[in-house]
C-alpha cells in the first residue's frame, strides 16, 4: 500500500499493520525517504537513525507476524527530542558541548518505547538544554515552522513539534519546563501533553530544572496522545520523584460524555496582549465546548502575575546546578589546549561549549543561589511556587479542567525576537505557571489567525491525564483543526 | 605573669557507612577490593547526564542507628541538598548532602575525663552524604578513580565543647569505638574510612569569648589529629603572643614536616551555594520506623563500662580498657563466665599479659585464636596455685602462639607448682648455706634481702615453689637462727 499513511494518526496506521496491509518497514523506509527529501527544509531533525530505524522495523515486522506481545506502538517511528538519552546514539541537547556526546545507557522512556516495538527515526533540534522558546538556540541549526519556513516552530521542543506537523514521524516525544511542548505543539498544529510532574520518569532525561521537567507525547490527535502517555508513564524504581500510583488505561475512556462537566476560563490570562486571532480561536472553542453541554465558569488564579519569574528564578537557579557536570573532564566538548591547571580546561571548556543563552541563565542562577541572596530570590521564589500551586488547586476544586491560549500569538518569524530575552520569555506566559505547580496540561490545535495554527490548552487536577484526554478528544470528534496540514 | 590559653577544638568526623552498594546507585560500595579502578562505576555515580539518585535505604538505617547511639534526636521529616563546587573528584559538580534538616541533631556523647566525671561533649548535628572519587596526582596532570564515589558517608559535627587535645582525642577515639560496636563503619584508619577535621582556636584562659577558628582538613589518623592540633594551638598562641591576629582559614597537615599549611587560594572563599536536592523528595522517616532503629542500639561503651565497674567490681579505667571494642569487652565476659577466678583476676591478665602480646605481634583480637574456656582454665591454675603466676605467662605465650591445652602444656614444661614443704625446704637449706652474709644482713634487721632471697628461690626450684608457701619456710628458718 502507498499513498498518505505516514500522516495517519498512529491508532489507524496500527490497525494497517495488523491487519497486515503494509508493514513497519514500508513504512519506515517511506517516513525515511520523507525526512530525507523534505527536512532539509524545516530541519526539525538533528539525527537520522536510519540503521537502527530499519533493524527495528524487522524487529516489529517479525513481531506483528508472530502475532505475539503487539502494542499499540509496535513498528509505529516515532523522534525524539535530543534532550532524552539513547544508548549508542548521541545526544546532544543542540549544545556544541554535547555534540558529539554518545550516552552508555538509555533513558527509561526510551527503554519502554523499545520494549513497545516503536521504531526510532532521530532524535530532534531544541533550542539548547532547553532554554529558549523558538528553537533558534540551537546550537545547530534553526528549526523551521513548516506551516510557514520564515516562522519559528516554537521551542524548546521545536524539532519535535515540526517533525510530527511535517509528518516526518507518527508521534514524537518532547520535554516540557515551562511551555516547552505545548507552546510549539500550539504553534505547528500538533497535539501535545505536559504531563503530571512525576507520571513519567525522567531518568535518562538530561536536566534543565529538575523540579519541573516532563516527558510528554507529541502526536497527531489526543488519542495518539493517550496512547503513548500510557506506554510510558508510570512508576520508575531509578526516579524517586515518580509517582506510585498505577496507569490508566487512559484511550479507553476517551468516548465518555463531557455534558454537565465544567470548564473554567482564568480571568488573568485574558487581559491583554493576545492577539485578535488567537482569542477568537479561543472564544470559539469556549463554543463549541458549550454547544457539547459543558458549562464555562470565569476563575481566578490570583498570582499569575507572579509566575513567569519565579518559574525563571528556579529554572536559573536549577539549571546552574544541573549544567555544572558539562566540565570537560569525563564526557562531551574537552578544552585542554594549554590549560595550566583544570580550572582552565573547566572555563575554555563551557566557554566554548555553551551558547549565549545557557551561559546568561547560568549565571543569574548561580547569583541567585550564592550566600546573602538565597533568601531574597530561591528562597522567596519557592513560597511563591506554593502560591501558584494553590491557585490552581483552588480553581480546579470548582471546576473540572481550565481552559487558555498556549501562546498570546501565533508562530512569530525567525530573528524577530533574538535580541531581547524579556520579550522571547513573555511568549512563554500562559504555559510556565503550570510546571512550578505540577499539574497537567494538554494542548491541541483551535483554529488559525492569518493562515498560522493557534493553539489550546487544557489544564487538570493532579494525576487527572484521563479528564484532559476525554475533554480533548470530545472536542476532536466535533473539529477538524487537527488534521489540517502544512503546506509541505 | 605570662598569658596563659585555652584551645577550644571543635571536631567534625567523616565516616565511610558499611553498606553494600553506594548512597545513591547499585554499585558496590567496597571499592577497597576492587580489582582496577573505575570498576565500580555507572551512569549514576559518574554524574552522567540525565542519571539520577536514588537514596540507599540501609544508609539512612546505618546513619539513624548512629544518631540514636549519640544522643541525638532524628528529624522525622529531612531533606537532601546540593553542596555545589568544582573539582575533578566530584563528578556532578556538586555533592549531595543534606543541609538545612539532617537526619539527625542535638546529641551528646560523654567522653572519660582527666578525672573519673565524665566530660559532656554535645553532637550538633549528623548528616548523610556522598563520598568524592579519588585523585591520584601525577606529575602534569591527575588521575580519577571513581570507584569510591557516591560511597556512603556520614558527617559527625560536634559543638567546640573539648578544651584540650586529650579531650579531642578520647572524643574521636569514643566515637570510632561506637561506630564499630554499631558495626557501621570498620574503623580502620588506614584505608581512610574515617577522616577527621578540626576546628581550632585559642583563648585567654578564664574567658568565654569565642575568637577566630582555623580548620585543619584530612587528618587520618589519631596521631595526626593529635599532633596537629597540638601544633596549631601553639601556632595561635605564639601569633597572640607576638601581638598579631588569627587569620580564618582552611589549613592542610604536612605529616612529613610536622606543621599545618594554609590551603588558601585552593579554597579560596567558597559559597556552595547549597539548595535542597530537587531530584529527590524528603526522607519521612516514621515514628515506628525511628522506634524499631533504636530497638537496634546494642549496649554501647558508656553503659558497658558503668555495668562493667558494677557487676565486676572493676575500676573505671579497668572497665573503659575492656569495653574500649566491643570483641575485647566480649571476649572478657566470655573468660569471666567460664572461670572461677574473679573478674578483677581476669581484667589483670586480659590487660596485662594478654595486650602486651597483641600489641607486640600487631594482631587484632579477631586474628587471635585462643578460646576463652582454656583461658579461663589457664587463669584458674594459677589462682588455684597449680602454676605460679610467672609460670602462668609462659603458657599463656605458648597457647597465643601455638595453640593447644594449658594443662599438657604445663605438664610438657614441667611447670607444675608445688607446695611440697619438704621440697621446698631443701632448696631453702641450700640457699642460706650458700648465701651466708645475706642470712647476716637479715638477722641484723635489713629485712628486705628477703625479697633477693626469694628470687634465689625461685630460680633454684625453677619458679614452681608457690611463693606464699615458700616465703614462710625462709623467714621461719633464718628467725630459727637468730636464737
Amino acid at each position: 500500500m502507498t499513498g498518505q499513511f505516514h500522516t495517519l494518526p498512529i491508532h489507524q496506521i496500527h490497525q494497517l499493520l495488523i491487519d497486515k496491509k503494509i508493514s513497519s518497514m514500508e513504512l519506515t523506509q517511506a517516513m525515511l525517504r520523507r525526512a530525507y527529501e523534505i527536512d532539509p527544509k524545516i530541519s526539525s531533525y538533528v539525527t537520522i537513525t536510519d540503521d537502527l530505524a530499519l533493524e527495528q522495523a524487522r524487529q516489529a515486522d517479525d513481531r506483528i507476524a508472530s502475532g505475539e506481545n503487539i502494542t499499540p506502538l509496535t513498528g509505529i517511528p516515532f523522534a525524539l527530542k535530543d534532550c532524552i538519552s539513547t544508548r549508542g546514539v548521541r545526544t546532544t541537547c543542540s549544545s556544541k558541548i554535547l555534540a558529539e556526546y554518545v550516552p552508555q545507557y538509555s533513558a527509561t522512556v526510551v527503554n519502554k518505547l523499545a520494549d513497545a516495538g516503536a521504531v526510532l527515526m532521530g532524535k530532534t533540534n531544541m533550542d539548547e538544554f532547553g532554554m529558549g522558546s523558538s528553537c533558534e538556540n540551537s546550537a545547530f541549526v534553526d528549526t523551521r515552522n513548516p506551516w510557514d519556513l520564515e516562522r519559528v516552530p516554537g521551542g524548546s521542543s521545536g524539532g519535535s513539534a515540526a517533525a510530527v506537523s511535517a509528518s516526518l514521524c507518527s508521534f514524537s516525544l518532547g520535554e516540557d519546563t515551562g511551555g516547552s511542548v505545548r507552546m510549539p505543539a500550539g504553534f505547528c498544529n500538533v497535539t501535545g501533553i505536559k504531563p503530571t510532574y512525576g507520571r513519567v520518569s525522567r531518568y535518562g532525561l538530561i536536566s534543565l530544572v529538575s523540579s519541573f521537567d516532563c516527558i510528554g507525547p507529541m502526536t497527531r490527535d489526543v488519542q495518539d496522545c493517550a496512547i503513548v502517555l500510557e506506554a510510558i508513564a508510570g512508576k520508575d524504581e531509578r526516579d524517586s520523584t515518580t509517582f506510585n500510583s498505577p496507569v490508566p488505561q487512559y484511550h479507553q475512556d476517551l468516548n465518555k460524555s463531557v455534558k454537565g462537566m465544567t470548564i473554567g476560563i482564568p480571568k488573568e490570562y485574558f487581559v491583554s496582549g493576545m492577539e485578535a486571532g488567537v482569542e477568537s480561536s479561543i472564544q470559539e472553542a469556549i463554543r463549541t465546548y458549550e454547544a457539547l453541554g459543558m458549562k464555562v465558569r470565569e476563575v481566578s488564579l490570583p498570582n499569575t502575575r507572579y509566575a513567569l519569574p519565579v518559574y525563571y528564578l528556579l529554572l536559573m537557579a536549577e539549571a546552574s546546578s544541573n549544567l555544572a557536570r558539562f566540565d570537560g573532564t569525563r564526557f562531551g566538548l574537552s578544552v585542554s589546549e594549554n590549560a595550566r591547571d583544570v580550572i582552565d580546561i573547566y572555563l575554555q571548556t563551557r566557554r566554548e561549549g555553551f551558547g549565549d543563552e545557557v551561559k546568561r541563565r547560568i549565571m543569574l542562577g548561580a547569583y541567585a543561589l550564592s550566600s546573602g541572596y538565597y533568601d531574597a530570590y530561591y528562597l522567596k521564589a519557592q513560597k511563591v511556587r506554593t502560591l501558584l500551586r494553590r491557585d490552581f488547586e483552588t480553581a480546579l476544586a470548582s471546576v473540572d479542567i481550565l481552559l487558555a491560549p498556549t501562546s498570546p500569538t501565533t508562530a512569530f518569524k525567525l530573528g524577530e525576537k533574538t535580541n531581547d530575552p524579556l520579550e522571547m520569555y513573555l511568549s512563554d506566559i500562559y504555559v510556565v505557571a503550570t510546571n512550578p505547580a505540577g499539574v497537567p496540561a494538554l494542548a491541541l490545535p483551535c483554529g488559525f489567525s492569518k493562515g498560522m495554527p493557534v493553539g489550546m490548552q487544557l489544564i487538570g487536577r493532579h494525576l487527572d491525564e484521563q479528564t484532559l484526554f476525554q475533554v480533548g478528544h470530545a472536542y476532536q470528534q466535533v473539529t477538524d483543526w487537527h488534521e489540517q496540514l502544512p503546506p509541505i | 605573669m605570662t598569658q596563659t590559653y585555652e584551645p577550644v577544638i571543635g571536631l567534625e568526623i567523616h565516616a565511610e557507612l558499611l553498606t553494600n552498594s553506594k548512597m545513591f546507585c547499585s554499585c558496590s560500595a567496597d571499592y577497597g577490593s576492587a580489582p582496577e579502578p573505575n570498576t565500580l562505576i555507572c551512569p549514576v555515580c559518574t554524574g552522567l547526564p540525565g542519571a539520577l539518585p536514588v537514596v540507599n535505604k540501609k544508609a539512612v538505617e546505618l546513619a539513624a542507628l548512629v544518631g540514636l547511639a549519640l544522643n541525638c534526636s532524628i528529624n522525622p521529616h529531612n531533606t537532601f541538598a546540593r553542596k555545589n563546587y568544582y573539582y575533578p573528584d566530584l563528578p556532578k559538580g556538586y555533592q549531595i548532602s543534606q543541609y538545612e534538616l539532617p537526619i539527625a541533631s542535638n546529641g551528646y556523647l560523654d567522653i572519660p575525663g582527666d578525672t573519673e566525671n565524665p566530660q559532656r561533649v554535645t553532637v550538633r548535628r549528623v548528616h548523610i552524604e556522598e563520598d568524592t572519587a579519588k585523585l591520584t596526582h601525577e606529575k602534569n596532570h591527575a588521575l580519577v578513580d571513581f570507584n569510591r564515589a557516591g560511597v556512603p558517608l556520614l558527617e559527625i559535627v560536634s559543638e567546640p565543647d573539648m578544651r584540650n587535645v586529650e579531650a579531642a582525642l578520647s572524643y574521636a577515639t569514643r566515637i570510632r569505638a561506637i561506630l564499630r560496636y554499631l558495626e557501621v563503619n570498620s574503623g580502620d584508619m588506614e584505608k581512610g574510612v574515617l577522616r577527621f577535621e578540626a576546628n581550632i582556636s585559642v583563648r585567654p584562659s578564664g574567658s568565654s569569648e569565642l575568637r577566630t577558628r582555623t580548620e585543619i582538613k584530612n587528618l587520618n589518623s589519631f596521631r595526626a589529629l593529635t599532633r596537629a592540633s597540638a601544633y596549631e594551638i601553639e601556632r595561635q598562641i605564639k601569633v597572640y603572643e607576638a601581638g598579631g591576629e588569627v587569620v580564618q582559614e582552611t589549613l592542610g597537615w604536612d605529616e612529613a614536616r610536622g606543621v599545618t599549611v594554609s590551603q588558601r587560594g585552593k579554597e579560596d572563599a567558597h559559597d556552595y551555594r547549597y539548595f535542597p536536592e530537587p531530584d529527590l523528595p524528603p526522607l519521612q522517616l516514621e515514628p515506628a520506623w525511628i522506634a524499631s532503629i533504636k530497638s537496634l542500639l546494642p549496649e554501647l561503651p558508656d553503659a558497658k563500662t558503668r555495668r562493667f565497674m558494677e557487676q565486676y567490681e572493676l575500676k573505671r579505667q579497668e572497665a573503659i580498657l575492656l569495653t574500649s571494642e566491643k570483641p575485647l569487652a566480649d571476649y572478657f565476659e566470655a573468660v569471666v563466665s567460664k572461670s572461677r577466678s574473679s573478674p578483677k583476676t581476669i581484667h589483670s591478665w586480659i590487660a596485662g599479659e594478654f595486650m602486651r602480646y597483641m600489641n607486640d605481634s600487631e594482631l587484632a583480637l579477631e586474628n587471635i585464636d585462643l578460646p576463652a574456656e582454656k583461658f579461663a582454665q589457664l587463669i584458674d591454675m594459677v589462682t588455684d596455685k597449680t602454676v605460679s603466676g610467672n609460670s602462668g605467662k609462659i603458657v599463656l605465650n605458648e597457647m597465643l602462639k601455638n595453640g593447644g591445652v594449658p594443662q599438657e602444656i604445663v605438664k610438657a614444661k614441667n611447670l607444675a607448682q608445688v607446695s611440697d614443704t619438704g621440697f621446698i625446704q631443701e632448696a631453702i637449706e641450700k640457699i642460706l648455706s650458700d648465701n651466708p652474709g645475706e642470712v647476716e644482713q637479715y638477722l641484723a634487721g635489713k629485712e628486705t634481702i628477703v625479697q633477693w632471697l626469694m628470687g634465689q628461690v625461685a630460680r633454684s626450684t625453677k619458679g614452681k615453689a608457690d611463693p606464699n608457701v615458700a616465703k614462710e619456710l625462709l623467714v621461719k628458718t633464718m628467725e630459727k637462727r637468730r636464737k
